[in-house]
């Protein structure tokens, strides 16, 4: 009894017809996949991009060289020589983050007092060679004057969760 | 004795000792701001509060001496509530702003403030604010930060005897500060650093350039004076940030010189950083190859050595190995011209040793400073005179040491005239039990200085202050070679060679100096035109301009070296960073041109050297010093023991440059410009 339903299976290319049924019925249902880089998935406001170091809306950098991001940096990959600038402010004269090191654990970010540095939502920077992942600090402010909007309303959003 | 309970562990103290030391002495950690223990009392930050049973309120612990049957509890619920409410009140006033605060990461308000009052402040108001000072170049002012512990006008009034710094107002409104808008004039300004336990007196060289979680910490030894005071040197990857001092009772307490502190600087620049020949650049090999063919070519009684102010000990042995193996003895570490009898070496130490300044009854200062020369040991003074029952003296130009005195003199004369059983002083030398003779190592840089050194000596034998138990004969050096130089025997030996006074008159053809610069260079060329010179240091002064051949050494910073200070303890300094350039350490340079001169000195490694050292010097070995010495040998050199009517001149008159490292600093040039209003000029061209 059984080999003959068996047969009739086989015969009526049953499991090919659901097979195809299944396929096709996707035809009528709602994508999964995004056409990227031409369209973009959502993120967290969360998410753990690429750093960058903030500027007050008066345009003064925010970072104070207080190097707890350097000390908390599991990765070592954060480096910062401090000073008191010429107005007697205490400000960074370098800092520098090796993304070849960085692992995006946010614990700088979470570390800063002033919420100077941040890691923003691109994740869009992977180059060519390892010489541009050295990022200085010009190119970090930069980036923080590129993504202030982003990276603004995603601490805003998370604010009252910290 | 005094009985009493601690957290129900039984203590026995002596009478007086209050609460706070008690549980130190048990190893219990009370939180204090304004108890400092090398200073007075003052009781009112009361973060060390405990509970006594039957007293109806919580008792600051450092004011509360113990009495018999008490019962303390230093971890109850109530304590940590009054500590807790004590922290809350200290934090009303205190800035948020730790992390640009050079203090934060070794912060006892930091630490505190995590142990008690872990919340929120309930404060709304305006925080307090207070106008910064200007103390000087050496100390940076916060005084928002200020929590009013009163440490630092205690530490200026009590330890340096400059009461400059005072308070105004009272309670919240409490303004520290000089009254007056002044520097800090005092030599130990830069512990202050040390002593306030918040940010608000830091470090104004280093201001800004560092976090302490970050420096790495080497142990190391004070080369700016005799007094070989222990210090940690702070260094991040390899550059010193900063130098603090390390505890030791027996030298230093818990001080260091300012010069010992922020003269680091001088350090990382003007550095001899590769051989020079002739002024141009050369190579190892062609510095020794011109070295060894000047030799060769010499004979060694016109060969001379001289070793400077900041020479290890291990360097001076191996050059002494080096010249008897080329049967030249004209050797001298002292470049101010003094001489010493080296046959006992309780002629030339601090033989009381410098803890042994609290037991003296009466201290006779002769041709010296000690404020200038060593102002750690000058401190310990102060400190002996204020414990009461002490009268100092000085024979010698008048200063102001930072603490009364009477003056005896300012010419040998006073001496002599102390010999005799007249007068108000020799009466309170005959009285006193031990009393001390000081004799300033510039004494002996006179031509007299012989004549001197045995008149004090005489003088400490008229009044029994050398004996069995107690021997108050004492040579305070100045710089920190002598001593080793002096055990190790780096001086001429008598009748057949020549020193300091030799090439002045020009019996050297070449001279080989180590690290010394404070020579009279035109009247060395005058003497003999053809003098060819060697020099081996690290930093370009009037030493290497003059030299033929320059050979670069690393500072004290930059080896591991033996330095004796000037109680005689030896004492080791470990590397902090490495030498610049080609530099190396002196005795590498003397190894290695050894073995080109073909007169191989027995030694590979420092480990080896020193144990050659120690077999040959054994005083090095002994670890504690002990003055149970007698003196019982004259000097023998002694021929003419009248002494000049000259009066005394000091030693030192500018206490921020003395030496080539300081004299290169930029902090020692602003002390020199805006302490002691003088032209940094005048002293930076050198000797």
């Amino acid at each position: 009894m059984m080999s003959f339903l068996r047969y009739i299976k086989i015969i009526s290319l049953y499991d090919i017809v659901r097979g195809h049924i299944l396929t096709f019925s996707y035809l009528f249902k709602r994508r999964v996949t995004i056409n990227y880089p031409y369209e973009k998935g959502p993120l967290s406001p969360r998410f753990k991009g690429e750093h960058v170091l903030r500027r007050y809306p008066n345009g003064e950098e925010r970072c104070i060289a207080c190097k707890l991001c350097e000390v908390v940096c599991p990765a070592q990959a954060i480096t910062i020589d401090s000073e008191f600038r010429q107005d007697g402010v205490r400000r960074t004269s370098r800092y520098e983050i090796d993304f070849n090191k960085c692992i995006f654990c946010g614990l700088c970010q979470e570390a800063c007092p002033v919420d100077a540095i941040v890691e923003s939502p691109n994740f869009e920077f992977g180059t060519w060679t390892k010489e541009e992942l050295y990022y200085t600090k010009e190119r970090l402010l930069e980036k923080g004057d590129l993504w202030e909007g982003a990276v603004a309303s995603n601490l805003k959003a998370n604010q009252k969760y910290r | 004795m005094t009985k009493l309970v601690i957290d129900n562990q039984e203590i026995e103290v002596e009478e007086g000792t209050s609460i706070l030391q008690a549980c130190e002495q048990l190893g219990i950690k009370i939180p204090r701001f304004c108890y400092h223990d090398k200073l007075s009392v003052a009781g009112n930050c009361r973060m060390c509060l405990v509970e006594v049973e039957n007293m109806a309120k919580p008792v600051a612990s450092c004011v509360q001496p113990c009495s018999e049957g008490m019962v303390v509890h230093t971890n109850t619920s109530n304590v940590k509530n009054a500590r807790d409410s004590v922290m809350e009140l200290l934090l009303i006033n205190h800035p948020l702003d730790c992390p640009v605060c050079d203090q934060g990461g070794e912060c006892d308000l930091q630490d505190y403030a995590y142990e008690y009052r872990n919340k929120g402040s309930r404060y709304n108001f305006a925080k307090r604010q207070m106008p910064n000072k200007d103390l000087g170049p050496l100390i940076k002012t916060d005084m928002n930060r200020c929590i009013a512990c009163t440490r630092c006008i205690r530490f200026m009034d009590e330890i340096c005897g400059v009461p400059s710094l005072g308070g105004l107002y009272r309670g919240e409104k409490l303004d520290i500060g000089t009254y007056v808008s002044k520097v800090l004039t005092s030599e130990l300004s830069g512990n202050l650093i040390d002593v306030c336990p918040v940010g608000a007196l830091t470090n104004k060289p280093a201001a800004g350039t560092y976090r302490p979680w970050e420096l790495r910490k080497t142990i190391s030894v004070d080369v700016f004076d005799a007094v070989g005071s222990n210090i940690c040197i702070d260094t991040r990857d390899n550059e010193i940030i900063r130098v603090t001092p390390i505890r030791n009772d027996g030298v230093n307490e818990e001080w260091i010189s300012d010069k010992a502190r922020f003269a680091i600087d001088g350090l990382k620049k003007n550095r001899i950083d590769a051989p020079y020949v002739d002024k141009v650049q050369a190579d190892w090999s062609e510095a020794f190859n011109q070295i060894s063919e000047k030799l060769g070519k010499t004979s060694p009684e016109r060969i001379a050595v001289i070793a400077g102010n900041m020479v290890d000990c291990e360097s001076m042995f191996a050059m002494k190995m080096l010249m008897s193996a080329m049967k030249c003895c004209n050797l001298d570490c002292c470049q101010d011209g003094s001489v010493y009898d080296i046959s006992a070496r309780n002629n030339y130490i601090f033989n009381a040793g410098i803890a042994g300044i609290d037991e003296a009854d009466a201290i006779i200062l002769i041709g010296t400073n000690p404020r200038k020369e060593a102002p750690v040991l000058n401190a310990r003074i102060r400190k002996r005179l204020l414990k009461g029952d002490c009268s100092i003296a000085l024979i010698g130009e008048e200063a102001d040491l930072g603490y009364p005195y009477t003056h005896l003199g300012n010419t040998p004369q006073a001496i002599t005239s102390l010999m005799g059983v007249e007068g108000d002083f020799a009466y309170i030398l005959s009285r006193v039990d031990k009393p001390m003779f000081i004799l300033g190592a510039g004494v002996m840089a006179r031509d007299d200085g012989a004549a001197v050194h045995q008149n004090a000596k005489i003088l400490a034998h008229r009044y029994g202050a050398v004996r069995t138990d107690w021997n108050g004969f004492n040579v305070l050096q100045n710089v920190s070679s002598r001593v080793g130089g002096l055990d190790i025997g780096f001086v001429p030996p008598e009748g057949t060679g020549y020193g300091v006074h030799g090439v002045y008159e020009g019996k050297a053809d070449v001279l080989w100096l180590v690290g010394a610069d404070e020579l009279d260079f035109d009247r060395i060329r005058k003497a003999n035109p053809n003098v060819f010179i060697i020099y081996q240091g690290h930093i370009g002064s009037a030493g290497a301009e003059n030299a033929d051949v320059v050979m670069p050494a690393a500072a004290y910073t930059e080896k591991d070296a033996i330095y004796v200070n000037t109680e005689g303890r030896p004492q080791t300094a470990f590397q902090a960073v490495f030498p610049p350039g080609m530099a190396k350490p002196d005795w590498s340079i003397i190894r290695e041109f050894s073995e080109l001169y073909g007169c191989k000195l027995p030694f590979d490694s420092l480990a080896e050297l020193r144990a050659l050292m120690f077999s040959q010097v054994p005083v090095f070995i002994i670890e504690e010093h002990t003055h149970q010495e007698i003196m019982t040998s004259y000097s023998s050199y002694l021929n003419d023991s009248t002494m000049s009517n000259a009066p005394f001149k000091p030693a030192i008159d500018n206490f921020y440059m003395t030496d080539t490292i300081s004299r290169n600093s930029d902090t020692m040039k602003k002390c020199t410009e805006q302490i002691l209003g003088l032209s940094s000029k005048t002293y930076s061209e050198g000797a």
